[in-house]
Protein backbone atom coordinates (compact mmCIF):
# COMPACT_ATOMS: atom_id res chain seq x y z
CA UNK A 1 0.00 0.00 0.00
CA UNK A 2 1.26 3.44 -0.97
CA UNK A 3 1.52 5.97 1.86
CA UNK A 4 1.78 9.70 1.34
CA UNK A 5 2.97 11.95 4.12
CA UNK A 6 2.67 15.70 3.72
CA UNK A 7 5.26 17.63 5.74
CA UNK A 8 5.10 21.39 6.06
CA UNK A 9 6.55 24.17 8.17
CA UNK A 10 4.27 25.20 11.02
CA UNK A 11 2.04 28.16 10.21
CA UNK A 12 3.85 30.72 12.34
CA UNK A 13 7.24 29.98 10.77
CA UNK A 14 8.39 32.12 7.87
CA UNK A 15 8.50 30.09 4.65
CA UNK A 16 10.57 32.25 2.30
CA UNK A 17 10.31 29.89 -0.71
CA UNK A 18 6.54 30.30 -0.79
CA UNK A 19 6.96 34.06 -0.72
CA UNK A 20 9.29 34.00 -3.73
CA UNK A 21 6.97 31.64 -5.65
CA UNK A 22 4.11 34.00 -4.88
CA UNK A 23 6.04 37.00 -6.23
CA UNK A 24 6.89 35.06 -9.41
CA UNK A 25 3.30 33.93 -9.95
CA UNK A 26 2.01 37.44 -9.32
CA UNK A 27 4.44 38.82 -11.90
CA UNK A 28 3.20 36.22 -14.41
CA UNK A 29 -0.27 37.59 -13.99
CA UNK A 30 -1.59 35.18 -11.35
CA UNK A 31 -2.48 38.06 -9.09
CA UNK A 32 -5.26 36.14 -7.30
CA UNK A 33 -2.72 33.73 -5.78
CA UNK A 34 -1.68 34.61 -2.25
CA UNK A 35 -0.34 33.10 1.00
CA UNK A 36 1.70 30.50 -0.89
CA UNK A 37 3.66 28.05 1.26
CA UNK A 38 5.77 25.19 -0.02
CA UNK A 39 6.02 21.87 1.79
CA UNK A 40 7.21 18.38 0.90
CA UNK A 41 5.54 15.10 0.12
CA UNK A 42 7.09 11.80 1.20
CA UNK A 43 5.77 8.67 -0.53
CA UNK A 44 6.50 5.13 0.63
CA UNK A 45 5.25 1.55 0.37
CA UNK A 46 4.03 -0.54 3.33
CA UNK A 47 2.95 -4.21 3.05
CA UNK A 48 -0.78 -4.61 2.30
CA UNK A 49 -1.34 -7.13 5.10
CA UNK A 50 -0.34 -4.70 7.86
CA UNK A 51 -3.12 -3.81 10.33
CA UNK A 52 -4.56 -0.32 10.51
CA UNK A 53 -3.23 0.20 14.03
CA UNK A 54 0.24 -1.04 13.17
CA UNK A 55 0.30 1.17 10.09
CA UNK A 56 -0.63 4.25 12.12
CA UNK A 57 1.87 3.39 14.83
CA UNK A 58 4.73 2.77 12.36
CA UNK A 59 4.10 5.99 10.46
CA UNK A 60 3.89 8.04 13.65
CA UNK A 61 7.11 6.53 14.95
CA UNK A 62 8.98 7.14 11.67
CA UNK A 63 7.78 10.75 11.56
CA UNK A 64 8.84 11.33 15.15
CA UNK A 65 12.24 9.68 14.79
CA UNK A 66 13.30 11.04 11.42
CA UNK A 67 10.86 12.34 8.85
CA UNK A 68 9.54 15.35 10.76
CA UNK A 69 11.24 17.87 13.07
CA UNK A 70 8.34 18.80 15.33
CA UNK A 71 10.01 22.01 16.47
CA UNK A 72 9.39 23.53 13.05
CA UNK A 73 7.25 21.08 11.09
CA UNK A 74 3.86 19.37 11.18
CA UNK A 75 2.64 16.45 9.10
CA UNK A 76 -0.49 14.85 7.76
CA UNK A 77 -0.94 11.34 6.36
CA UNK A 78 -2.85 11.58 3.09
CA UNK A 79 -5.27 8.84 2.03
CA UNK B 1 48.20 18.13 30.86
CA UNK B 2 47.69 18.21 27.15
CA UNK B 3 44.35 19.02 25.60
CA UNK B 4 42.92 16.16 23.55
CA UNK B 5 40.32 16.57 20.85
CA UNK B 6 38.50 14.86 17.98
CA UNK B 7 36.67 15.81 14.80
CA UNK B 8 33.86 13.64 13.43
CA UNK B 9 33.68 13.28 9.65
CA UNK B 10 30.37 12.51 7.93
CA UNK B 11 29.93 11.90 4.20
CA UNK B 12 29.62 15.46 2.88
CA UNK B 13 31.52 17.16 5.71
CA UNK B 14 33.83 19.70 4.10
CA UNK B 15 35.27 21.62 7.04
CA UNK B 16 36.62 18.58 8.86
CA UNK B 17 40.18 19.15 7.67
CA UNK B 18 40.04 22.83 8.58
CA UNK B 19 38.80 21.82 12.02
CA UNK B 20 41.62 19.28 12.41
CA UNK B 21 44.26 21.89 11.50
CA UNK B 22 42.58 24.43 13.78
CA UNK B 23 42.79 22.00 16.71
CA UNK B 24 46.33 20.79 15.90
CA UNK B 25 47.73 24.30 15.60
CA UNK B 26 45.99 25.78 18.62
CA UNK B 27 45.82 22.96 21.17
CA UNK B 28 49.24 21.41 20.35
CA UNK B 29 47.71 18.20 21.72
CA UNK B 30 46.46 14.90 20.35
CA UNK B 31 43.77 15.29 17.63
CA UNK B 32 41.71 12.39 16.32
CA UNK B 33 39.64 12.19 13.16
CA UNK B 34 36.67 9.87 13.59
CA UNK B 35 34.52 8.46 10.77
CA UNK B 36 30.77 8.58 11.47
CA UNK B 37 30.39 4.80 11.29
CA UNK B 38 32.74 4.25 14.23
CA UNK B 39 31.13 3.05 17.44
CA UNK B 40 33.72 4.26 19.89
CA UNK B 41 35.20 7.62 20.66
CA UNK B 42 38.56 8.14 22.40
CA UNK B 43 38.39 9.98 25.72
CA UNK B 44 39.02 13.56 24.66
CA UNK B 45 38.36 17.02 26.11
CA UNK B 46 36.64 18.40 23.02
CA UNK B 47 34.72 16.94 20.08
CA UNK B 48 33.95 19.05 17.01
CA UNK B 49 31.09 18.31 14.65
CA UNK B 50 32.36 20.16 11.56
CA UNK B 51 30.64 22.17 8.86
CA UNK B 52 29.65 20.97 5.44
CA UNK B 53 26.68 19.29 3.86
CA UNK B 54 26.48 15.97 5.67
CA UNK B 55 24.47 13.45 3.65
CA UNK B 56 23.83 16.18 1.07
CA UNK B 57 21.50 18.02 3.48
CA UNK B 58 18.85 15.44 2.50
CA UNK B 59 15.51 15.67 4.30
CA UNK B 60 16.70 18.51 6.58
CA UNK B 61 20.21 19.83 7.24
CA UNK B 62 21.80 17.58 9.86
CA UNK B 63 18.85 15.16 10.04
CA UNK B 64 20.64 12.13 8.62
CA UNK B 65 23.94 12.76 10.43
CA UNK B 66 22.06 12.98 13.74
CA UNK B 67 21.19 9.27 13.32
CA UNK B 68 24.78 8.14 12.57
CA UNK B 69 26.34 5.34 14.62
CA UNK B 70 28.89 7.60 16.31
CA UNK B 71 26.18 9.91 17.71
CA UNK B 72 25.46 7.70 20.76
CA UNK B 73 29.11 8.15 21.71
CA UNK B 74 28.94 11.89 21.05
CA UNK B 75 25.92 12.14 23.37
CA UNK B 76 27.76 10.13 26.05
CA UNK B 77 30.75 12.45 25.66
CA UNK B 78 28.48 15.47 26.24
CA UNK B 79 26.68 13.82 29.16
CA UNK B 80 30.10 13.28 30.69
CA UNK B 81 30.44 17.07 30.95
CA UNK B 82 33.12 17.23 28.28
CA UNK B 83 33.12 19.87 25.54
CA UNK B 84 31.24 19.48 22.28
CA UNK B 85 31.31 22.13 19.56
CA UNK B 86 29.08 22.07 16.49
CA UNK B 87 30.08 24.49 13.75
CA UNK B 88 27.57 25.37 11.00
CA UNK B 89 26.33 21.95 9.82
CA UNK B 90 27.56 20.71 13.20
CA UNK B 91 25.17 23.17 14.90
CA UNK B 92 22.33 21.87 12.72
CA UNK B 93 23.25 18.29 13.70
CA UNK B 94 23.23 19.22 17.41
CA UNK B 95 19.69 20.63 17.16
CA UNK B 96 18.56 17.54 15.23
CA UNK B 97 20.04 15.28 17.94
CA UNK B 98 18.22 17.39 20.51
CA UNK B 99 21.35 18.34 22.48
CA UNK B 100 20.56 21.96 21.67
CA UNK B 101 17.18 23.68 21.56
CA UNK B 102 15.52 25.15 18.47
CA UNK B 103 16.13 24.55 14.77
CA UNK B 104 17.96 26.19 11.86
CA UNK B 105 15.75 27.09 8.93
CA UNK B 106 16.31 28.74 5.53
CA UNK B 107 17.98 32.16 5.62
CA UNK B 108 15.33 34.85 5.60
CA UNK B 109 16.39 36.22 2.21
CA UNK B 110 16.84 32.72 0.72
CA UNK B 111 20.45 33.41 -0.19
CA UNK B 112 23.40 31.21 0.61
CA UNK B 113 25.58 33.47 2.76
CA UNK B 114 29.31 33.06 2.28
CA UNK B 115 31.06 36.09 3.77
CA UNK B 116 32.64 37.60 6.81
CA UNK B 117 30.26 38.41 9.61
CA UNK B 118 30.56 40.01 12.98
CA UNK B 119 29.54 38.52 16.28
CA UNK B 120 29.85 39.36 19.95
CA UNK B 121 29.31 37.33 23.06
CA UNK B 122 26.00 37.51 24.85
CA UNK B 123 26.32 35.37 27.97
CA UNK B 124 29.56 34.07 29.45
CA UNK B 125 30.50 30.38 29.14
CA UNK B 126 33.70 28.34 28.90
CA UNK B 127 33.79 28.74 25.10
CA UNK B 128 33.97 32.54 25.22
CA UNK B 129 35.87 33.29 28.45
CA UNK B 130 38.78 34.91 26.58
CA UNK B 131 36.45 37.25 24.71
CA UNK B 132 35.79 40.64 26.27
CA UNK B 133 32.28 42.00 26.67
CA UNK B 134 31.30 44.07 23.62
CA UNK B 135 34.38 42.79 21.71
CA UNK B 136 33.41 42.38 18.07
CA UNK B 137 34.74 39.23 16.38
CA UNK B 138 35.11 38.90 12.62
CA UNK B 139 34.38 35.30 11.65
CA UNK B 140 33.13 33.96 8.28
CA UNK B 141 29.78 32.31 7.71
CA UNK B 142 28.88 29.93 4.87
CA UNK B 143 25.34 28.65 5.15
CA UNK B 144 21.91 28.37 3.58
CA UNK B 145 20.03 27.27 6.69
CA UNK B 146 21.36 29.40 9.52
CA UNK B 147 18.19 31.18 10.54
CA UNK B 148 17.80 30.17 14.19
CA UNK B 149 14.22 29.53 15.21
CA UNK B 150 12.61 28.53 18.49
CA UNK B 151 9.25 29.27 20.11
CA UNK B 152 8.81 32.05 22.67
CA UNK B 153 8.84 29.66 25.61
CA UNK B 154 12.19 28.19 24.50
CA UNK B 155 13.61 31.65 23.81
CA UNK B 156 12.75 32.72 27.37
CA UNK B 157 14.41 29.56 28.64
CA UNK B 158 17.57 30.29 26.61
CA UNK B 159 17.67 33.80 28.06
CA UNK B 160 16.92 32.82 31.66
CA UNK B 161 19.54 30.08 31.60
CA UNK B 162 22.00 32.41 29.84
CA UNK B 163 22.42 29.91 26.99
CA UNK B 164 22.86 32.45 24.19
CA UNK B 165 26.61 32.43 23.53
CA UNK B 166 26.93 34.65 20.44
CA UNK B 167 24.81 37.13 18.53
CA UNK B 168 25.37 38.80 15.16
CA UNK B 169 26.24 42.48 15.33
CA UNK B 170 27.33 45.40 13.20
CA UNK B 171 30.96 45.34 12.13
CA UNK B 172 33.39 48.08 11.31
CA UNK B 173 31.64 48.83 8.02
CA UNK B 174 28.41 50.77 8.28
CA UNK B 175 26.74 48.77 5.50
CA UNK B 176 27.14 45.48 7.36
CA UNK B 177 23.81 44.04 8.31
CA UNK B 178 23.24 43.42 11.96
CA UNK B 179 21.21 40.22 11.63
CA UNK B 180 22.47 38.52 8.49
CA UNK B 181 20.11 35.55 8.25
CA UNK B 182 16.95 36.50 10.14
CA UNK B 183 17.68 34.49 13.30
CA UNK B 184 15.47 35.19 16.29
CA UNK B 185 17.15 37.94 18.34
CA UNK B 186 20.14 37.70 15.96
CA UNK B 187 21.29 34.50 17.67
CA UNK B 188 24.53 33.14 16.15
CA UNK B 189 25.31 30.45 18.73
CA UNK B 190 23.77 28.79 21.77
CA UNK B 191 24.87 26.37 24.45
CA UNK B 192 23.01 23.67 26.33
CA UNK B 193 21.91 24.34 29.90
CA UNK B 194 25.14 22.91 31.35
CA UNK B 195 27.12 25.04 28.89
CA UNK B 196 29.48 22.28 27.76
CA UNK B 197 27.86 22.01 24.31
CA UNK B 198 28.06 24.94 21.89
CA UNK B 199 26.51 25.25 18.44
CA UNK B 200 27.41 28.22 16.25
CA UNK B 201 26.87 29.12 12.59
CA UNK B 202 30.09 31.16 12.05
CA UNK B 203 33.29 29.22 11.33
CA UNK B 204 36.06 29.94 13.88
CA UNK B 205 38.26 27.33 12.13
CA UNK B 206 38.35 29.66 9.12
CA UNK B 207 39.70 32.54 11.20
CA UNK B 208 42.79 31.53 13.11
CA UNK B 209 45.86 31.37 10.86
CA UNK B 210 48.10 34.12 9.52
CA UNK B 211 46.72 33.53 6.04
CA UNK B 212 43.14 34.08 7.19
CA UNK B 213 41.63 37.55 7.13
CA UNK B 214 40.93 37.38 10.84
CA UNK B 215 42.39 35.40 13.72
CA UNK B 216 39.44 35.94 16.07
CA UNK B 217 38.46 32.26 15.87
CA UNK B 218 41.47 31.46 18.07
CA UNK B 219 39.66 32.92 21.06
CA UNK B 220 37.28 29.96 21.29
CA UNK B 221 40.03 27.37 21.66
CA UNK B 222 42.03 29.73 23.87
CA UNK B 223 38.97 30.06 26.12
CA UNK B 224 38.66 26.28 26.46
CA UNK B 225 42.35 25.76 27.15
CA UNK B 226 42.74 28.60 29.65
Amino acid sequence: MRIKILVRLKGQILEPQGKVIEQALNSLGFTEFSNIRQGKLIELDLPDNISKEEKAQKIESACKKLLVNDIIEEYEVLG
Amino acid sequence: MSFKSAVITFPGSNCDRDALCYLKDLTKGEVHNIWHEETSLPKVDLVILPGGFSFGDYLRSGAMASKSKIIDEVVKHANDNRYLLGICNGFQILTEIGLLEGALIRNKKLKFLGKNCFIKKKFKNNFNLSIKDKQVLQIPVAHNEGNFYCDTETLNLLKNNEQIAFEYCKGEFSNTEENINGSIEAIAGITNKKKNVLGMMPHPERAYSDFHQSQDGRLIIESLIS
